[in-house]
């Protein structure tokens, strides 16, 4: 890695190796036992069972419901509507925090998107209470629903994405244009999807007087904590969060929903606990999803294949009644060296639930069209397709010049292309075949991810046998945090991992902040290191302090804590185990603590990405039409890796939700009515198993000084960029067909045939 | 209408009254019977994460009505694991890191499971992902799991020779 | 789910009699009815469970050479029998490429011809749906309809039948055997499923109470077990619905064709045997030109129910295809996706 820019800041020391132990995880057995318990496995005595009927139209208001037909079903014993349903101590219609957003819990008759629950059912049994929702039989008072772009409501955003501006501009883009020899210009369009993690959104919710215990999938613990006890007008002490797995986020668990919160409001109404579990197509509505996209990407490129201007302008959908954008044109903002960058996002209103961030907001769909845009430009240019992103390499972030704390894209582009195989690909489409007859294309994207950090906390206590806790209310959502950071505490303690217990996942732990934006590992990673340093510090002044130490003294010269001892730092053979100190001292116990704690400067000083490089293999059956990815390598740069294990299934899940958004997910909804008519996993189709015969993951060494102390950057949602637009140019480069309408479909591909 | 079903549930004979017709397999599991391991992820038949074996086949639970399967031996990933220690498919699990938020994870060992008593995929991983392509996995594990497969393909034919000499 | 009556009849007569009940309805192996009752779409007063009924759970080969199936042969025992799948690949193939093996191990035969169509409104109460409820209107009509019927179709519906076992089965004269309150009666699995017509909520030619307890395929269907695939085009490489597929099963007398069954799924509200098709072929070469003459016929009254043109000409590709994948032979040894055109049987192929 070379850096052209001197260092304006010093680096941080380096904490252990750069790739740590691919060590199994640590809640394998509890998973693969059926004992690892989720939400709905919860079933505390006197339970009764709620389900939410939804509305069917997407704008308008409920006239009746049939209360009594429901009430008669046998095990029903209440129905919350509009008209009876307990008041809240918070205004839902009221946003509450960042990650706060609008939502309807029977506060009005109002139907403002379909799915959205008009009334609970509250029964002795899930059947009765299904059926007895089923036999609530609403009557609408309809108005047309805005569905698309023909009658949707343009306008001008205040802020994409959680916060980002509408309109963001580097350069001179008319210059840059001017400049251009080609301009290439094309549009894109990108469905609704749903995170459709395979647990659905649930929640045990019991109340003990002013108390209140939730078992729910969670993806910020004690922010949400605080949001509860708003909307319930109790201490934030006083609720409890269980979270200790989930069943899949991908971002739809960090937001409060709707169904939950009645839920809740339900046991307490009750006096009984109270569990709701969202049925698969409830889920299609009130719990977020990846809003619909219409892009345009205007590139300019000169003489020599270099890029004099990039403009990329998305509308993207939100509901009627909150503002959360697709940030899309985002992503073009620091992929490519270009002169002059414009990136500008238009919202439309329709009648739809709110979407939220979902796996790589923005950059999944913004680079999906960024790099198809590429591919196209590298075309026009004669270029190859790897050939061309190198000649635009950006040495430094584009429109800020600032360097990048570490970057080892090109490494990854080249160990990616001769894994892959690249070399010697024909510029031209439809030039291969396989023995059978497929046609065969190849193509590539390159992916990024930026490295947002958020706020977190620890606590590290040593104990009298030498052992440790470690404690922070982290969130294991697939990703790995019961392994990845308890390897990251145990080496901040100087232990093994198995001398290490770690408490995560329940909200009444030290804050470790969101599970999101890829920046768990190293923002909860981070508390837990500077926590167990924290203690390690402490212990070392008892010991520096007591005569009768052999560490005694050491104080300015310092200990190194391993295998459960602490070390004189000029002279490792002068030692002192961690239970020998505290016995000796008289301690039972020493506490520590850490937050999540950066060098401001240096994260203004650094450009702070994870790359990679895609490259993908697709075979197209030249009559029908079908496509399959049949190959994938990808080769990524994230800093250093914590468990190389848990990284690559990131990176897999991550390639195989590009497959999945280059050509299988979409929601389908009927225009006249906004309803969603393949709510479901069979015609909503995510990829199988045979989907995905050959993937390969590629860990490129990275060394980052800068992007903090651990040197640790985000793996979970970098896997997705890339290989959407990977996918779409391998097709083109089957078949010669262009598809720019997400997801690629079988009638796209026929007229080539 | 009350109704009595004799269920053999990981080896043990329980006498199982149920007062609804409706009750699926997969809510009397999880509901009424505490055992919780096999997963809801649709309640169609569209994702798998329910599999469990009824009378050594894999089957969804979610679609059988529980009132049909009086007299039926019933395994669930809770009855998986022996005496002496993991499954060999839960191990492979464990080793290839087929799993993440581990949700479909008991749906596909037992469809693993199912899938190697059925004797169709062999060493075939094309074969393996077919066949075990009605479990999603949105974590996007699959990698994981065909190889968990073709392991424990491996190791349950090594112990059939070995018992065989 | 609404609440209804369940009882398990110990004979086909009390299970006959027991459904000819207005409300009542077959429970066999539950994966379709059980889903629509989940989606509220069948309501069914009474389920007359026939999962156990005795003898009905046989794969018999006949005196003359034929083979009797019984209705209650799982999807999965079917597909797997060694001689089935010798004599009459094609229906093995189609079973493996449909639904998933948990779903096989449990769907029986007679649910499977008689599963209801996927068309979303079917399936959404809050829509309009004729086949449904009767006199309501079609909301795929104008809806999203892009998975819909290019034959036989109606403006009062544009359904497809989603079987893909029906389909070989269909192209092999299978002919259904039924047992109703008016005794024992023998159907041609082709007329089974009557077109929409105005009346699409007459789904079957059974009439109330009948029992499905067997198809038949006749001994002369076996010629074609040499030269016989089906192939079936979907939008996920397994656990997907065709949107079009084809069974093709050739008698070749050296390079003529003296018999050709054909049929293609998923384009019409019954599986549709191409029998213009089939006459078109026989009695002339087996060539390129003449498969490619024999689609055309084959889709010749095909028209677009909606935003589906696009499926006339996959269908015709997807029997042109199918004829070729025939002519070159039956594959020895199944292909690993099944009915998929990405898993080409490169290996022998296999001579009856
Ligand atoms: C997620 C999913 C994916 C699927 N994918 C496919 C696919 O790709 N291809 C495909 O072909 N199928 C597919 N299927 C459908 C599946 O094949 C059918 O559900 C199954 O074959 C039905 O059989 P069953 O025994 O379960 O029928 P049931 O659900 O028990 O019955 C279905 C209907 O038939 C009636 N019935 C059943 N047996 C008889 C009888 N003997 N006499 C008279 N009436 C009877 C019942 O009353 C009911 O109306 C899929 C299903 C699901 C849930
Ligand atoms: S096409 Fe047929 S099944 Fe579909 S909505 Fe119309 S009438 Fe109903
Ligand atoms: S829960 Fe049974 S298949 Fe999804
Ligand atoms: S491990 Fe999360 S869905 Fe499979």
């Amino acid at each position: 890695m070379s850096l052209e820019t001197p260092a304006p800041l010093t680096p941080y020391p380096r904490h252990g190796s750069n790739s740590g132990q691919p060590i199994s995880r640590r809640d394998g057995e509890l998973k693969v036992t059926g004992q690892a318990t989720y939400a709905a496995d919860n079933h505390p005595p006197g339970l009764l069972y709620a389900v939410t009927a939804v509305s069917s139209i997407a704008r308008g208001r409920v006239a009746a419901l049939d209360v009594a037909a429901a009430k008669a079903h046998p095990g029903v014993v209440e129905v919350i509507t509009p008209a009876n349903r307990p008041p809240l101590s918070h205004d839902p219609d009221v946003k509450l925090g960042m990650f706060g957003f609008r939502i309807e819990v029977l506060q009005d008759d109002k139907v403002r998107y379909a799915n959205q629950p008009i009334a609970l059912v509250l029964a002795e049994s899930l059947e009765a209470a299904v059926e007895g929702a089923a036999l609530l039989r609403p009557r609408y008072e309809v108005e047309p629903a805005r569905t698309g772009l023909g009658n949707g409501d343009r306008y001008a955003p205040a802020a994409v994405g959680v916060g980002a501006p509408p309109r963001t501009a580097f350069g001179d883009l008319d210059a840059g244009f001017a400049a251009a020899d080609q301009v290439i210009e094309a549009e894109f369009t990108t469905p609704a999807q749903f995170h459709n993690a395979m647990e659905p959104h649930a929640v045990v919710a019991q109340w003990d007087g002013d108390h209140l215990t939730l078992d729910m999938p969670n993806q910020a613990l004690v922010m949400s904590r605080e949001a509860y006890a708003a909307y319930f007008g109790v201490p934030g002490e006083n609720v409890l969060i269980r979270s200790p797995f989930l069943g899949g986020g991908f971002g739809s668990k960090a937001i409060l929903n709707g169904p939950q919160i009645l839920a809740i409001l339900a046991a307490r109404h009750m006096r009984r606990p109270v569990k709701l579990v969202l049925s698969r197509a409830q889920m299609y509505g009130p719990v977020g999803h990846r809003g619909r996209t219409w892009q345009t990407l205007r590139l300019g490129v000169d003489g020599e294949g270099r890029l004099t201007a990039m403009h990329h302008h998305s509308l993207a959908a939100t509901s009627s009644f909150e503002d959360f954008l697709e940030p899309a044109a985002n992503a073009s903002l620091h992929a490519y060296a270009s002169p002059a960058i414009l990136s500008q996002t238009e919202g439309l209103r329709l009648d739809i639930g709110t979407p939220g961030p979902m796996r790589a907001p923005g950059e999944a769909s913004g680079s999906a069209a960024l790099e198809v845009a590429m591919d196209e430009a590298a075309l026009a240019c004669g270029m190859d397709p790897l050939a061309f992103r190198l000649k635009n390499f950006a040495e430094t972030e584009p429109g800020t010049g600032r360097p990048y704390s570490s970057n080892a894209l090109r490494e990854c582009y080249a160990e990616g292309a001769k894994a892959f195989g690249w070399a010697g690909r024909p510029l031209q489409p439809r030039q291969m075949r396989d023995k059978d007859g497929l046609l065969v294309g190849w193509g590539m994207g390159t992916a990024l991810f930026p490295c947002p950090h958020f706020p977190a906390e620890a606590r590290a206590t040593l104990r009298a046998d030498g052992t440790a806790l470690v404690e922070t209310a982290g969130v294991d959502m697939g990703q790995g945090a019961w392994t990845a950071l308890a390897q990251i505490a145990a080496e901040a303690l100087g232990l093994d991992p198995e001398q290490v217990e770690f408490r995560s996942g329940v909200s009444d732990l030290p804050d470790a902040g969101v599970a999101g934006g890829s920046g768990h590992t190293a923002s909860a990673g981070l508390a837990l290191h500077n926590a167990g340093q924290n203690v390690i510090a402490r212990l070392a002044e008892l010991a520096g302090a007591d005569p009768a130490s052999p560490l005694f003294g050491a104080g300015n010269i310092g200990v190194v804590a391993k295998g459960g001892r602490l070390h004189r730092r000029d002279d490792e053979g002068r030692s002192e185990s961690y239970a020998d100190i505290l016995a000796r001292t008289g301690q039972t116990e020493l506490v520590g603590t850490g937050r999540m704690a950066r060098d401001e400067e240096a994260v203004q000083a650094w450009a702070m990405y994870s790359h990679g490089a895609v490259f993908a293999e697709v075979k197209v059956d030249p009559d029908l039409g079908m496509v399959r990815a049949t190959r994938l390598v990808g080769a990524f740069a994230a800093g250093r890796i914590i468990n190389p294990k848990l990284v690559r299934s990131q990176y897999y899940g991550g390639m195989i939700w590009g497959v999945s958004f280059a050509l299988q997910e979409a929601a389908i909804a009927d225009p006249r009515t906004g309803r969603i008519m393949n709510a479901d996993l069979a015609e909503y189709r995510i990829p199988v198993n045979a989907d995905v015969p050959s993937l390969e993951a590629i860990l490129v060494p990275e060394d980052d000084r800068y992007v903090n102390p651990l040197g640790v950057k985000g793996v979970g949602e970098i896997g997705i960029t890339g290989t959407v637009g990977a996918i779409a140019n391998a097709v083109w480069h089957a078949t010669g067909v262009r598809v720019r309408r997400f997801p690629i479909q079988i009638e796209d591909l026929l007229g080539g045939g | 209408m009350s109704l009595s079903l004799s269920l053999n549930i990981n080896g043990q004979m329980r006498a199982v009254d149920i007062d609804d017709p409706r009750i699926t397999l997969l809510d009397l599991l999880r509901e009424r019977l505490e055992l919780t391991g096999a997963k809801k992820g649709c309640d169609r038949g569209q994702c798998g994460a329910c599999t469990v074996l009824v009378d050594g086949k894999r089957i969804n639970a979610c679609l059988a009505l529980a009132v049909t399967l009086d007299g039926a031996e019933i395994t669930t990933i809770e009855g998986l694991a022996g005496e002496d220690g993991l499954h060999p498919v839960q191990a492979a699990f464990i080793h290839h890191d087929g799993f993440q938020c581990g949700f479909c994870t008991p749906g596909q060992i037992m469809s693993a499971v199912g899938l190697l008593a059925e004797g169709h995929a062999g060493d075939d991983p094309e074969r393996v992902r077919e066949q075990m392509s009605g479990n999603l996995c949105r974590c996007g594990a699959y990698r994981g799991i065909t190889e968990a497969v073709l392991d424990a393909h491996r190791t349950l034919n090594a112990t059939a020779r070995e018992d065989a000499a | 789910m609404n609440r209804f009556d369940y009882i398990r009849p110990a004979s086909v007569a009390e299970a006959v009699a027991a459904a000819t009940q207005p409300g009542s309805a077959y429970l066999a192996g539950g994966t379709n009815l059980v889903d629509l009752m989940k989606g509220g779409a069948l309501r069914p007063d009474c389920l007359v469970d026939i999962s156990r009924l005795p003898g009905l759970d046989r794969i018999e080969w006949l005196a003359d050479g034929g083979l009797r199936i019984g209705a209650l042969v799982r999807n999965a025992d079917l597909a797997h029998d060694a001689l089935v799948q010798a004599r009459f690949p094609a229906v093995s193939e189609a079973l493996l490429s449909g639904a998933s093996a948990q779903l096989r191990n449990v769907a029986t035969l007679g649910g499977n011809l008689l599963q209801q169509t996927r068309c979303p409104y079917f399936y959404d109460t809050a829509s309009a749906c004729n086949r449904r409820a009767p006199g309501s209107g079609c909301d795929a009509l104008q809806g999203e309809n892009r998975s819909h019927a290019v034959l036989g179709w109606s403006d009062h519906c544009i359904a497809t039948h989603p079987s893909d076992l029906c389909v070989p089965l269909v192209a092999l004269d299978a002919v259904i055997e039924v047992q109703g309150p008016q005794g024992s009666r023998g159907i041609p699995l082709e007329t089974l499923h009557p077109l929409p017509g105005d009346t699409p909520h007459l789904e079957t030619m059974l009439s109330p109470g009948e029992l499905i307890t067997a198809v038949r395929i006749p001994a002369e269907a076996i010629a074609v077990a040499g030269h016989a695939r089906y192939l079936k085009v979907r939008e996920r490489t397994s656990f997907a619905f065709a949107l079009v597929s084809a069974a093709a099963g050739l008698e070749l007398d050296g390079g003529v064709i003296r018999k050709a069954r054909l049929a293609l799924g998923g384009v019409a509200a019954r599986p549709w045997r191409a029998r213009v098709a089939e006459a078109a072929l026989e009695g002339g070469p087996a060539t390129a030109e003449a498969f490619a003459r024999a689609a055309e016929a084959a889709l010749a009254d095909a028209r677009p129910s909606g935003d589906n043109a696009f499926k006339i000409e996959l269908a015709r590709r997807i029997l042109i295809r199918a004829l070729q994948e025939a002519l070159a032979g039956t594959p020895e040894q199944r292909p690993a996706l099944p009915a998929s055109p990405f898993a080409p049987p490169s290996g022998a192929r296999h001579v009856a």
